[in-house]
């Protein structure tokens, strides 16, 4: 049992001539929760999906539960993954849910659902259903098991898509600002799902701008400003006492 | 009237002509959509080795008449293959006649449009569709198979039916090498009965009552494959 | 190869001055053929618009009908019936004498527009309907009169509207036009090729070179269009 769900290490990032991420680092331990929080541009959500390698980091290091993505250097001198097998295999050890929920248009709730099980897992159909029914009854969509993700509310969308990543059993899930596109009434339910989750003990990396959030579950929450770490530590300290002028700022604003 | 008796005189030697107009369009048909998801998919690809020889196909096929590639493929291939190995072949039995070089040509050209639309709807679709398809691990053959094509052909139906309509009329065409579809077969007639109209206003009326039809089906199909799309909450 | 340069040659036993006329004889059916089809265009998106039933079903017919028939049906068609009622009725009428021979050229020409006329008159209707509502409203209180308004404001909105539909129609013109070599009547481009594969049977070497030409039409074509398509829309990125 690998303590250390998840290590980033030293992460750059830029896109053209803007630097994005200026060299970011740290770790989740099994069970962690860790909230990243800063205003846009912050690099964020870049760093993100750096983890999962929807961007390739241009140097630094991830490692999943002790193993780290190969990579090797690119023809313009920067990184890109070593080892397509690898990668794919590593995100199989990590859900993603995104802010605009990306649910396959044409395929119905349950099919969303063991899409993954079934055809990257193998598991046979029978077993997939099984696992997804469950799954349904823990986000509360039961009822659209047989709709399309377009009848559904934002809410509704955005607990499928949770169901569709906790099918495929990761060990750490990502959380790319899971309720910034929904309507405010529709919050709540995606919230209380979300808490559920870090409730059970598991490994959550999260992007939010929802503080109150970042708050109540995080083990860790780390303030981003123009793509550096600039405070990090315990939600109580961070955030009722900060120490950085720019983190007391946006907080007041937030 | 004269002309009236004389018309659906011929519309019985029409009909038998019909299914042969339907297989031309159905073959060329599906081996033009399979052809141009091919050729669409290697004109999206990064390398130049497949997106390259694809440009030219598309740019060839869609910049010249119909008419003479038909011709280019009826007479050119005529002109070499007499003389390869093909001759021996048990292939020469099916080359001897236009009917292959017909489909061949029709095929092709129903590619290179075809490979247009459907480029178009590939790069439509949202990335979000394929990034959520990478985070669960899946490999870049499966994301094709399960995701892409599948919402890319149906969001672009409308269009490649309307271009199923299209090849429909233009396999009339092959009447110009020997074919005897219903364009053929009303050429003949014309020919034989020394009558100029009435054989033309008689498959003129078979291609609308076809083409009617075709449409009228295409139509359920359509509905019935982007289901997805408009079913209400 | 030399004997492929010779098959090229200008005049006597070469083709190449043949392939040139061709080459002229199918940019000028086009042309006049587009024109044409314009006209038809113009009229039945009149009809289609128009307040009045008979218009508006005569219209519906004319695309309808045309649309769901071959070309080449439509183009024999039409090349036979205009070419002999144009005599009869012009010989009725006392106009012509009786060898008069009705131009196989127009009658091709009529044939060819008709065709695109009916794509014409979906692309002119569009491009109308795209012109907002208001911006005819904006003359009309100002007291313009409606030909002017038309002229002014209509025309000019339209064609920004309207010239990828008729770009798309000329280069559909300049390969349909390949159809009217199955009348024999004309040297245009694709005959042309027929003719030399036929003597030589070189069939590769001269349909190819038809396609080349052909294709080449279609290039600059292409790049013209793109250039007025470029100049219509400044002012509106």
């Amino acid at each position: 049992m690998v303590a250390t769900a998840l290590s980033v290490k030293n992460i750059h990032k830029s896109f053209g001539s803007v630097e994005v991420l200026k060299g970011v680092s740290f770790e989740a331990k099994s069970g962690d929760v860790i909230s990243l929080i800063g205003s846009s541009g912050s690099g964020k959500s870049t760093l993100l999906r750096c983890i999962n390698y929807l961007e390739t980091p241009d140097e630094g290091e991830i490692s999943v539960s002790g193993e780290v993505i190969r990579t090797l250097k690119g023809k313009d001198g920067k990184l890109v993954a070593a080892d397509k097998r690898q990668l794919e295999h590593i995100r199989t050890r990590l859900g993603m849910v995104f802010q605009s929920f990306n649910l396959w248009s044409h395929k119905t709730i349950l099919e969303n659902i063991i899409e993954g099980p079934m055809h990257v897992l193998g598991m046979t159909r029978k077993d997939a259903v099984g696992e997804a029914e469950v799954l349904m009854e823990k986000v509360g969509i039961t009822p659209k098991r047989d709709h399309y993700p377009n009848q559904l509310s934002g809410g509704q969308q955005q607990r499928a898509a949770i169901a569709r990543a906790l099918a495929m059993k990761p060990d750490v899930m990502l959380f790319d600002e899971p309720t910034s596109a929904l309507d405010p009434e529709l919050v709540n339910e995606v919230l209380l799902v979300i808490k559920k989750l870090a409730e059970e003990g598991r490994t959550m990396v999260m992007v939010t701008h929802e503080m109150s959030l970042a708050r109540d579950i995080s083990s860790e929450v780390i303030f981003l400003h123009k793509g550096l770490v600039e405070e990090r530590g315990a939600p109580s300290q961070v955030m009722r006492d900060p120490k950085s002028a720019r983190l007391r700022q946006f907080l007041q604003m937030a | 009237m004269e002309t009236i008796s004389n018309v659906v005189g011929f519309l019985p030697a029409l009909i038998k002509a019909t299914p042969l107009t339907l297989l031309l369009t159905a073959v060329a048909g599906v081996f033009g959509l399979v052809i141009g998801t091919f050729v669409a998919l290697a004109r999206l690809s990064t390398r130049r080795i497949l997106s390259m020889p694809a440009y030219v196909f598309t740019f060839a096929f869609r910049g010249t008449p119909l008419l003479v590639q038909i011709y280019l493929i009826y007479y050119g291939l005529g002109q070499v293959l007499p003389g390869t190995w093909v001759r021996h072949s048990f292939l020469w039995p099916y080359l001897r006649d236009g009917l292959w070089y017909a489909i061949f040509a029709l095929s092709l050209n129903q590619a290179a449009y075809n490979a247009e639309v459907i480029r178009g709807a590939i790069k439509a679709i949202p990335r979000g569709q394929i990034e959520a398809a990478k985070s669960i691990g899946m490999r870049s053959s499966m994301i094709l198979r399960r995701i892409t094509l599948p919402q890319a052909l149906r969001s672009c139906l409308p269009v490649l039916t309307g271009d199923l309509i299209i090849l429909l009329k233009t396999t009339s065409l092959a009447s110009t090498i020997t074919i005897l579809e219903v364009m053929g077969t009303a050429r003949m007639l014309q020919r034989q009965s020394l009558l100029i109209f009435e054989p033309l206003i008689a498959a003129g009326i078979i291609y609308f009552t076809v083409v009617f039809i075709l449409t009228r089906v295409m139509n359920v199909v359509e509905k019935r494959l982007t289901r997805y799309r408009t079913a209400k909450a | 190869m030399e004997y492929y340069w010779q098959l090229l040659a200008w005049g006597g036993e070469g083709w190449g001055d043949d392939f040139a006329w061709g080459l002229v004889m199918t940019l000028q059916v086009s042309v006049v053929a587009y024109a044409v089809a314009v006209v038809f265009g113009l009229l039945g998106a009149a009809g289609k618009l128009s307040k009045h039933r008979l218009p508006r079903l005569l219209a519906d017919i004319y695309t309808t009908v045309v649309r769901s028939l071959p070309e080449l049906l439509v183009i024999l068609l039409l090349y036979f019936s205009v070419a002999s009622g144009a005599e009869r009725l012009l010989k009725h009428f006392g106009l012509v004498a009786e060898t008069f021979q009705f131009s196989s050229f127009w009658a091709a020409i009529i044939a060819l527009a008709f065709v695109s006329g009916a794509f014409m008159t979906e692309v002119l209707r569009s491009a109308f309907l795209a012109v907002p509502p208001g911006q005819i409203e904006a003359a009309v209180s100002i007291g313009m009169r409606p030909r002017k308004v038309f002229t002014r404001i209509v025309l000019p909105q339209m064609m920004r509207h309207a010239v990828p539909g008729m770009g798309n129609l000329w280069l559909s013109i300049t390969k349909e036009s390949a159809i009217i070599s199955v009348l024999g009547s004309f040297s245009e481009l694709l005959y042309t090729g027929y003719r030399a594969a036929a003597g030589t049977k070189q069939y590769i070497f001269f349909y190819g070179l038809t396609a080349v030409l052909f294709l080449l039409i279609t290039l600059v074509s292409a790049l013209v269009i793109a250039q007025i398509e470029r100049r219509l829309n400044r002012g509106h990125n």
